[in-house]
């Protein structure tokens, strides 16, 4: 069944590929869980041009590694309509599951999805939509419907329809050669955008809250600058460029102010800025290195690395500032703490026996458990559901990003076509 | 298709060239020459929705500006600096792990650097920190700058004048050689010492 995945997947990949030319990263699943809800996704019937609304679904919830697929080839029938749907047929293949559709034109580049789910098991149907899009939102809109079924059918919401920012490096012929490209696309690895291309590094992609803004860090100056860039319009605004490290920014929950690493003052401290007034407020004061600060949900406190204590730790302090506290004690190496959606967690780099891995921790048990299997793996960051974390890794030497769940037993890669891909950022 | 094959040839023909060339200790060490201008090597910003991904290989808009980015740290007629039995020649210190600390046997490359500086006050330096690939980016940010800071101190406490020096720090992004272990990583965490040019 997993190589059945694959092998759409690539199918797909390669159909897109061919359409679009456009397809730069592919998403593969690497372990999925024993036992995943079956479902069966018909392709759309009156789909207009190349993609399949149905195939691309299929494929979101294959990707999850929540779902049991059935591939198309083993599909007997094809309804595209609730009438054409015959519960025994779908229950003798095992499917507890089933989504149809069909597209139909409603003017000229409008359309309309009609997608039904059943409950094979019970014969009856669980939800239906309509959904109106024009042809260059046809994946968007299969995003969504895969947002559907996986809400209705796991409980739990989807982040499908969401997007990722990453940073790609082309090496050239030498050190010097260097292309950092910093890009968003669909979480499935498709379309991707151009935000900024330069010969100097890009660092640190942070999404605003709304999703219409990026923070990151350019070099190309020579000297790093925190950047904010509205994407729909490509307008930027330098919003600081100190002496020293400017690094790190993160948005707070309201948006309205960025954490970010400043060594203006001798050494890398946190400051927070207040973006309207761009006033900047100190909230670590330490010879040491205090870095990455992350943002608690309701913005109350900031986590952050530092190595006062000699070794690169978490430490957790007020975002009005005040006395930091020390929260890990595990390990000899924690770094880049980023908080769970629902606040009860930490996602961190976790140095352990020369390897570092992706690891969380519960705040309220200080339990550890590391989810990645890795030997350098960095940059943590949870999907907007909560459900998955977004992290750079190495494979056979090439910089990769790699998806874990938070139980750890599903894991997705996302290559690059010979290229090192990092630093990412999953959207809001 | 047609600009997917052209991309991913020119990335294998990149891909052969690196590990042909390879890094070695002193090519890293005139990084930082500081290009005239800087126009030709301008970031390139995009609207999110109007481009297309133009990956590598094909953007013309970054063939033309290797003239900024000079291969030599020194320059012609500088004497000691551009003498390759100088000790000035030596561009370059490493470090141990997490660690900012100099080592002895840099002691003399340092001080030979320092000497020059507090005896030619009017040249300036840059000193660029770099980390190794392990562990988190922002964190080894902070690290080369510190080991940076570390090369700086020292040169001030031999009379170079803060004026003259300039620290930046590029962490784990640029690395001097590009595999996976030990004996590379013991080549990136390091400082280089450049001249600009005048």
């Amino acid at each position: 069944m997993k190589q059945n995945i694959i092998i759409a997947l690539f199918g797909i990949w390669i159909m897109a590929a061919t359409l679009s030319a456009q397809a730069e990263l592919t998403v593969q699943i690497t372990q999925g869980v024993e036992g995943g809800i079956p479902i069966a996704v018909v392709p759309f019937g009156g789909n207009p041009g190349g993609e399949n609304i149905g195939s691309i679904v299929a494929a979101d919830l294959a990707r999850s590694g929540r779902f049991k697929v059935l591939s198309e080839s083993q599909m007997l029938e094809h309804p595209t309509t609730p009438e054409q749907v015959r519960f025994d047929s779908w229950k003798t293949m095992g499917q507890d599951n089933l989504a149809i559709g069909q597209v139909q034109q409603d003017g000229p580049d409008h359309y309309v999805a009609q997608f039904y789910l059943f409950d094979v098991v019970r014969g009856n149907q669980l939800v239906g939509f309509n959904l109106p899009f024009s042809a260059p939102e046809t994946r968007k809109t299969a995003h969504r419907i895969a947002d559907i079924i996986y809400k209705q059918l796991t409980g739990e919401n989807g982040a499908f329809a969401t997007r990722v920012a990453y940073v790609t490096v082309a090496p050239g012929e030498g050190p010097k050669d260097r292309r950092y490209l910093l890009q968003v696309a669909d979480t499935d690895g498709f379309n991707p955008q151009n935000i900024i291309k330069s010969r100097e590094p890009i660092m640190s992609p942070a999404w605003s809250p709304d999703g219409r803004q990026i923070a990151y860090v350019s070099f190309e100056s020579k000297t790093p600058a925190i950047f904010v860039q509205t994407l729909a319009s490509g307008e930027r605004q330098k919003v600081s460029d100190m002496p020293g490290i400017n690094g790190a920014p993160a948005w707070s929950p309201d948006g309205a102010e960025l954490a970010m690493t400043l060594s203006k003052d001798g050494n890398p401290d946190i400051y927070v800025m207040n973006l309207a007034s761009r006033s900047l407020r100190r909230i670590t004061n330490h010879y040491a290195i205090d870095t990455e600060p992350a943002w608690s949900k309701d913005g109350s406190r900031i986590v952050f690395t530092s190595d006062r204590g000699g070794k690169p730790q978490l430490y957790m302090v007020s975002s009005a500032g005040g006395e930091p506290q020390r929260i890990t004690y595990e390990g000899d190496y924690n770094a880049r703490g980023v908080f769970s959606p629902d606040g009860k967690s930490l996602a961190m780099v976790h140095g352990v026996g020369g390897n570092y891995r992706i690891a969380l921790m519960d705040l309220a048990s200080k339990q550890v458990r590391i989810l990645t299997p890795g030997r350098l793996d960095e940059s943590p960051g949870f999907a907007p559901n909560g459900s998955m974390i977004l992290y750079a890794s190495h494979s056979g030497g090439a910089a990769q990003l790699s998806a874990v769940s938070i139980d750890g037993k599903v894991r997705q890669s996302l290559r690059i076509d010979g290229g090192e891909v990092r630093e990412p950022a999953w959207s809001p | 298709m047609k600009f997917l094959k052209t991309g991913v040839m020119v990335f294998a023909m990149v891909m052969v060239g690196c590990s042909s060339t390879g890094g070695t200790k002193e090519e890293g060490a005139s990084a930082a020459g500081r290009g005239p201008g800087g126009g030709a090597g301008g970031p390139e910003i995009s609207k999110y929705g109007e481009s297309s991904s133009d990956m590598y290989g094909t953007s013309s808009k970054y063939g033309a500006g290797g003239g900024a980015y000079g291969a030599g740290g020194g320059q012609s007629g500088e004497g000691a600096l551009d003498d390759p039995s100088s000790p000035l020649s030596k561009r370059v210190i490493y470090f141990m792990y997490d660690s900012s600390e100099v080592q002895p046997e840099y002691l003399s490359v340092v001080n030979s650097h320092a000497n020059y500086l507090a005896s030619n006050s009017g040249r300036s330096v840059v000193l660029e920190g770099h980390a190794d690939e392990r562990g988190s980016p922002e964190y080894n940010i902070a690290l080369g700058e510190q080991r940076a800071k570390a090369i700086a101190k020292m040169m001030k406490l031999q009379g170079v004048l803060e004026s003259q020096i300039q620290v930046v720090s590029f962490g784990e992004e640029k690395p001097a050689v590009s595999g996976h272990d030990e004996s590379s990583w013991q080549q990136n965490r390091r400082v280089e010492i450049s001249y600009p040019r005048r």
